[in-house]
C-alpha cells in the first residue's frame, strides 16, 4: 500500500517550502451515510514535520479540516537532499509516517 | 509540480502498526501514551479547545486569554466560497517571535478548525483548506511574544460543507 502522505519540499537556499497532501476521510461525525446512519468522526488530530531531529511544524487539527488535507508552510534552512520526516496520528489511533527528500 | 512518494513508508507503517498492537495487547493503557508520543513528544493535542462550540470559548480554552485586533495578521480567503467543504484559507503575519497560528470558523459546530505551532526558524505563514457549514466569520489568531493578535473576515458560503 502506498503512503497516505505526499510531500513536496523545495529549498530556495535560505528557506524550504513544504507542501503536504494526505489521504484521509476527515469525517466530522455529523454526516449521514446513504442508509441514514451517522458516519462516526474520523479525522487526523496531529501532524508533525521533523527536520534534523527537530520539529519544524506541528498541526493540531479538528474535523473542520477538509477531506484529504493540504497544508503549506516554510522554514529557514533545510538543505537539498536532506530528509524531512512527516507523521500523522488520527482520533482512532491510526498513524502514518513518511520521509521526503528536500529538492 | 512534482510530488515525491517514499516507497519504504509501507514497511515502516507495518512496523509501527505492529508496535501499536503489542502495546494494546500487552500493556493496555500504555497505548494511550504511545499514540501521541508518535506524533509529538511534548505537544499535547488540545482536546478541550476543539470541543468548544463558540469561538470565544475555544480561544479561551486554547490560549487562556483574549486577542487584540491587529493589522499585522493577514488572513487570505475567498469572499465567496462556492463549496463549503473545501475553502482555501491562509494566514501570515509580520509580527516577530510568532509561536502559533490558529484558525476559528465561528459558525461551525465547533469553532476551532486548526492550530499550528510555529517553532523558532519556521516562518509565520501557513495555508490549508477548511470546511465551513454556512456563511461565517473566520478568525485568525497569531500568538507572538506571549500576546494574541487577531483578524477576521466574513466568508459567504453557497453550499455548506459540514453535511446535514
Amino acid at each position: 500500500m502506498a503512503s497516505t502522505i505526499r510531500v513536496r519540499a523545495t529549498s530556495s537556499g535560505e528557506t524550504t517550502e513544504v507542501q503536504a497532501l494526505i489521504q484521509h476521510p476527515m469525517d466530522t461525525g455529523l454526516v449521514k451515510d446513504p442508509k441514514g446512519e451517522l458516519i462516526p468522526p474520523h479525522f487526523i488530530q496531529q501532524l508533525t514535520f521533523e527536520y534534523d531531529g527537530k520539529n519544524v511544524f506541528l498541526a493540531d487539527w479538528g474535523p473542520a479540516v477538509s477531506k484529504d488535507p493540504y497544508v503549506k508552510f516554510s522554514f529557514k534552512g533545510g538543505k537539498k537532499g536532506d530528509d524531512l520526516k512527516i507523521s500523522w496520528v488520527d482520533n482512532k489511533g491510526a498513524s502514518d509516517t513518511t520521509t521526503a527528500k528536500i529538492q | 509540480m512534482t510530488i515525491t512518494n517514499d516507497g519504504s513508508a509501507a514497511t515502516r507503517r507495518l512496523i509501527l502498526k505492529g508496535a501499536g498492537a503489542v502495546a494494546l495487547v500487552g500493556l493496555g493503557n500504555t497505548a494511550f501514551v504511545f499514540a501521541p508520543a508518535l506524533a509529538a513528544a511534548n505537544d499535547k493535542y488540545p482536546e478541550e479547545a476543539f470541543k468548544q462550540k463558540a469561538d470565544a470559548d475555544a480561544i479561551k480554552a486554547l490560549y487562556g486569554k483574549t486577542a487584540e485586533p491587529s493589522d499585522k495578521v493577514k488572513l487570505d480567503a475567498p469572499e465567496i466560497a462556492e463549496n463549503g467543504a473545501v475553502v482555501p484559507v491562509s494566514v501570515s503575519s509580520s509580527l516577530p517571535d510568532v509561536a502559533s497560528i490558529s484558525i476559528f470558523v465561528s459558525e461551525n459546530p465547533n469553532a476551532l478548525a486548526a492550530s499550528y505551532k510555529i517553532p523558532a526558524g519556521t516562518l509565520p505563514n501557513v495555508a490549508n483548506r477548511l470546511k465551513m457549514a454556512k456563511t461565517t466569520n473566520v478568525i485568525a489568531i497569531v500568538e507572538a511574544g506571549g500576546k494574541l493578535y487577531s483578524t477576521s473576515k466574513e466568508i459567504k458560503v453557497t453550499v455548506g460543507g459540514c453535511g446535514g
